[in-house]
């Protein structure tokens, strides 16, 4: 037997620990953050170096040296390459990109007509703008202005040879312009596209589940720019004499069909995660094949793949860079045709033309990314488990 | 006749023409009819245009002599070797871009993508940057940026970096000594093969001691023994057969050696920092995939760290890792063919030769569709083996 | 009530621009109202467009001098430009009418990719252009042994190239590119040491180098690079059309017509003057052509005769500043010559 003494009260205070290590303010979210262990410190030292290393560079050769303005090359080459900058400077041309910005947008499309395309632009940012912010009411009438009316307006527009606008050809589009309107009707076409062929993969029907299982792997197999070789020098001999399709036209179908491939896969991804459930019930009530797929299954097989779909959309966007290497003038294209300027030829210019090119591209993306990313979380209706 | 008989057994008021099974077969006769008609047109008329302005068809170009050169390539060829040879270069280079690329694509991606997940603020602040400038910039534009990169950093052949070993570096590209076997070098690779058979029958027996009795064993420093030991022991006994061909300066390159061309070097580097961005998220996606309380789960069974991560998560991430990793393999494979733009003889560059050379487009780009289709079935063949060992097996 | 709606095949046909067929390239020309016209993506003296975009250059003249004949107006004319693997396929499809771009005629263009070239407009050769700053000592060909040679992919200077190099026993190093401004960029940065194309294209590359001085133009001619325009094969009025404006061209220049003085040489004395312009009484050599019969006054008018063409372009009125050489009339010792027009 043990005897406990069970009577024994604490009557004084315990002393006063010292605080805890803080976990709010600086030092705390320094110690969490970047030294909690060892390794982390090891890890943090190694990438402050890295920091250290990169920006200051960066920063000083885009800006701090870098010639905003010029009338030629001489503002960006050194005494030795025959321009008024010291020796050893090294420093962004952007007066190359300056001097030449209405090129990079337009290519070569007549200067005194420029106006029609910054007037499409206009159109196209004042019915875009309200279709993506959720607020805005009327959005049918507006998605069938954007998709619709807009694509007309543009096409005549740009295109001209009516309403007393002159005729501006494709060969003189470029640059931005090329890279958008590719783009834009790439997505307009594509998507469409994609979900008859997506249903089609689906469907009960053994020669058409073929046919479109056999263009969805085939295009999804090959490179793009095998598909626009294919467009550049086959299709041409697959017409009859005399017939002869544009040349942005043929890189339209191309891209357009190629995005198509992708986008069925995306949206059969959509289609299987929709339970078995919803078909039947759609069934049950006596809908028919359409009204069932664009009542019930399509709406919300497409809003689960949101993400998906703008993923295609980004890599049709990226992949239009692709024409330059079949001699269109994307922005691409445009940018690299420009260094060949003797005028301009400098060290420094093809690195700034390109980072001014990968500026854009990467504006356009991750815009894109990010609206993708806010609509996923809007649209969140509980579908995830 | 068939429907006719159904419609007799079960009366119904609908007429055959909204029968499902009649819509559907006369759906499908319209479209093959018409996907045929659009096939005969288009070869009729290709026929016709081949015919009217006499030029040349058929396969047969394909054993005529080349006449041109390739810069790279793994197989003996010159300019006397035929078109079917240089189109064989190609898709080699294509091969061995797009293995090289694979690998540093995975391995760049999967650090990138466990950093993102650090608890290390700069290191995650680093990776994400990383992964979102590569991410929205297309690939085309990131080979541009090597390669110009690459040729106005590195000095000219007269002022080339000397790095160790006797290896070179300068705008022709990287030069290492080139190892040249000697007799009895077979020896060699016999004992690497065998080294790398035992080394793989210790790691069976270990694991089946280790579930049989709890002793562990320590596989990997045997069979680092194995696999680089024997091999060493074969290279002295059979007289040390290797020497090493060293790169010189000539007068107009270096010669000699092993040579990198920068044409390579800047594809491999942009098109593995490029798909690199995109596994990196495939990873994260992955890990974040695998629930909390399976690592908890871990934890309280008292599995170490380490070991929580190769034993319980990452098994699990894999299985959420595979299917879209195949397919980034098959993008990188694909933007492989954008060598054409800074001269890097792949198939798609070679065929386009070919193509220019003979005129005769419609069988290169057949070609060059056929190759590329083959390679993306095989290699999605050989993931989703991968896969079905991998997936979920479920009792 | 149950709606069919198929909507596989509708979204398929939008927007195309064909032209029609019709069968002669002449009466499609007349009916479009101008002449497609393929030239290169921009070489300099050859086919470039200025800086307002208008293209200048030989083969763009050409195409000029085959719409004065045509139309009687050398500005009806739209170019293309072509890659060199989307030359012959732009034309056998008839997206191009004449293919005037700097191309060699060879055997196996004539027979086997259905061409007809109806002459040789600039007589070259393929040349080496070395930098002689970094190489000092190279003056010959023959010392390339070993050297990286940039050149353009799928054209006839590659296989000459190849050929060369084997025949001499030399080893050489080929860094290759689809399109001439990456091998510009290519060797400008130093990736190789040599430039191999046709002479011509050499002297106007150096231009758009960043030092035009440092580089020379090796002697060594190692090829016969006859350029010239081609045609569809099956359509011999039209051959005939672009063929014999070629031969006005030289012609003219023979007979010392010029755009200066061609209006006051219609009221020439010379008989053979009047005959070729088209002066002569009940005259039908243009209306036989398919061409009006003052053709040659309206080419002549369009873009000079031939040797203006080329002094404009090449010669001494251009940055390029090529002498005639070989491109001379034969009556000054070189090889362009003109069958009789009568």
């Amino acid at each position: 037997m043990q005897e406990h003494d069970t009577s024994w009260v604490r009557t004084e205070m315990a002393l006063a620990q010292p605080a805890p290590a803080g976990v709010r303010g600086l030092g705390a979210w320094v110690r969490t953050n970047l030294v909690g262990s060892v390794g982390d410190t090891i890890l943090t030292v190694i990438g402050i170096a890295l920091v250290v290393m990169i920006v200051p560079q960066v920063v000083s050769w885009a800006f701090l040296n870098a010639q905003w303005t010029g009338p030629d090359r001489t503002v960006c080459a050194t005494v030795a390459q025959g321009g008024i900058q010291p020796d050893g400077w090294s420093g962004a041309c952007w007066a190359f990109v300056n001097a030449k910005f209405g090129q990079f947008m337009f290519g070569r499309y007549p200067i005194e007509e420029r106006w029609r395309p910054i007037l499409v632009a206009i159109l196209f940012v004042a019915l875009l703008v309200p279709l993506l912010i959720p607020r805005v009411p009327r959005k049918g009438l507006n998605a069938i202005l954007f998709f619709g009316a807009l694509p007309v307006v543009a096409f005549i527009l740009l295109i001209g040879g009516m309403f007393g606008l002159p005729h501006v050809e494709t060969s003189l589009w470029g640059g931005l312009l090329v890279t958008l309107s590719l783009s834009f009707v790439g997505i307009a076409v594509s998507l469409p596209l994609g979900i008859v062929l997506a249903l089609g993969r689906r469907s009960k029907m053994p020669i058409i589940k073929t046919l479109c299982v056999i263009f969805i792997e085939t295009v999804r197999g090959i490179p793009l720019i095998t598909v626009l070789f294919m467009a550049s020098v086959m299709l041409p001999l697959f017409l009859p004499e005399g017939v002869t399709f544009d040349k942005f036209l043929r890189a339209l179908i191309g891209v357009s069909l190629f995005a198509a491939a992708y986008m069925a896969e995306v949206v059969r991804g959509g289609l299987q995660a929709i339970p078995k459930g919803q078909y039947e019930g759609a069934d049950s009530l006596g809908l028919g094949y359409w009204q069932k797929m664009n009542l019930i299954v399509l709406p919300q097989a497409l809003k689960l793949v949101i993400p998906g779909i703008v993923n295609t959309f980004i890599g049709m966007f990226k992949d239009t860079s692709l024409v330059s290497i079949i001699s269109m003038f994307d922005l691409l294209g445009v940018v690299k045709q420009n260094f060949s300027d003797a005028n301009w030829a400098t060290p420094q210019t093809a690195r700034s033309g390109l980072i001014f090119a990968a500026f854009v591209f990467w504006l356009f993306c991750f815009g894109m990314s990010r609206y993708s990313m806010f609509t996923e979380r809007r649209l969140d209706t509980g579908h995830k488990r | 006749m068939a429907s006719q008989e159904i419609l007799r057994e079960e009366p119904s008021r609908a007429s055959f023409i909204n029968d499902p099974k009649v819509r559907s077969l006369v759906f499908q006769a319209v479209v093959v009819v018409v996907l045929g008609a659009l096939v005969w047109w288009i070869v009729q008329n290709t026929i016709d245009n081949l015919q009217r302005l006499h030029i040349a068809s058929g396969f047969g170009f394909l054993r005529g002599r080349a006449g041109f050169d390739i810069s790279d390539s793994a197989i003996a060829y010159t300019s006397d070797s035929t078109y079917g040879r240089a189109i064989v270069v190609g898709f080699i280079n294509t091969l061995i871009v797009a293995a090289a690329g694979i690998v540093t694509a995975t391995i760049i991606g999967f650090i990138v993508g466990v950093g993102r997940l650090s608890r290390n603020w700069l290191i995650r602040k680093i990776c994400m940057v990383y992964v979102e400038v590569f991410r929205n910039i297309p690939p085309l534009l990131v080979i541009f940026f090597w390669y110009s990169g690459v040729l106005s950093v590195l000095p000219a052949p007269r002022d080339s970096y000397h790095l160790p070993f006797g290896s070179f570096l300068n705008q022709r590209g990287f030069y290492f000594p080139r190892a040249m076997w000697g007799e009895g070098s077979w020896l060699i690779l016999v004992a690497f093969l065998v080294g790398i058979a035992m080394a793989w029958f210790v790691a069976r027996k270990a694991h089946q001691r280790q579930m049989a009795t709890g002793q562990q064993f320590p596989v990997f420093w045997t069979s680092l023994a194995l696999v680089v030991g024997l091999p060493v022991l074969a290279y002295a006994l059979s007289g040390f057969p290797l020497s090493f061909d060293f790169p010189k300066q000539s007068t107009f390159n270096l010669t000699g050696g092993f040579q990198v061309k920068p044409e390579f070097l800047s594809l491999y580097l942009a098109l593995s920092c490029y798909t690199a961005a995109f596994i990196a998220e495939i990873v994260r996606a992955g890990i974040m995939g695998v629930s909390k309380g399976q690592t908890e789960a871990a934890g309280a069974l008292g599995v170490r760290p380490g070991s929580i991560l190769r034993l319980v998560v990452v098994p699990q991430a894999m299985r959420i890792v595979i299917p879209p990793l195949t397919s980034q393999y098959l993008n990188l494979t694909k933007n492989s063919s954008l060598a054409i733009a800074i001269g890097y003889p792949d198939l798609t560059a070679t065929a386009g030769t070919v193509l220019n050379q003979t005129g005769q487009a419609i069988e290169c780009v057949l070609i060059m569709m056929v190759v590329y289709l083959v390679l993306s079935l095989v290699t999605s063949a050989v993931m989703n083996v991968v896969n079905a060992r991998m997936a979920l097996v479920e009792r | 009530m149950k709606h069919i709606a198929i909507g596989i095949l509708g979204a398929a046909a939008l927007g195309l621009t064909a032209t029609a067929a019709s069968a002669g390239t002449l009466d499609t020309v007349k009916q479009k109202g101008f002449i497609q016209c393929g030239v290169s993506t921009g070489l300099a003296g050859f086919s470039a467009p200025d800086d307002k975009g208008d293209w200048q250059g030989i083969d763009a003249d050409f195409c000029r001098a085959v719409a004065g004949a045509v139309f009687g107006d050398g500005t009806k004319v739209k170019f293309t430009p072509l890659s060199a693997k989307e030359r012959f396929t732009a034309l056998q499809s008839g997206e191009v009418d004449i293919l005037s771009r700097n191309t060699t005629w060879t055997i196996n263009r004539d027979t086997a990719l259905g061409l007809n070239f109806i002459g040789v407009t600039y007589y070259d050769g393929q040349g080496f252009m070395i930098n002689a700053k970094k190489l000092p000592g190279v003056n010959s060909a023959l010392q390339l042994s070993g050297a990286a040679v940039c050149v353009q992919s799928g054209t006839t200077t590659e296989l000459n190239l190849a050929d060369y190099f084997k025949s001499n026993k030399m080893e050489y190093n080929p860094v290759v590119f689809e399109k001439l401004e990456e091998v510009n960029a290519a060797y400008d940065a130093g990736r190789c040491d040599v430039y191999t194309t046709d002479q011509s294209g050499l002297y106007g590359i150096r231009l758009t180098l960043g030092a035009p001085a440092d580089h020379v133009v090796l002697p060594e001619i190692i090829s016969k690079e006859p350029l010239g325009p081609a045609v569809r094969q099956g359509d011999d009025q039209w051959y005939h059309i672009v063929k014999w404006t070629y031969f006005a061209l030289l012609q003219a220049e023979e007979l010392g017509i010029t755009k200066a003085n061609v209006e006051e040489m219609k009221t020439s004395d010379n008989p053979e003057i009047k005959r070729v312009l088209g002066q002569e009484a009940d005259t039908k050599i243009g209306t036989d052509l398919g061409v009006s019969n003052d053709w040659v006054v309206n080419i002549v008018k369009a873009v000079g005769n031939y040797g203006e063409m080329f002094e404009r372009n090449v010669g001494s009125g251009s940055p390029l500043k090529i002498a005639r050489g070989i491109n001379a009339l034969w009556t000054k010792g070189g090889l362009q010559y003109a069958p009789p027009i009568r």
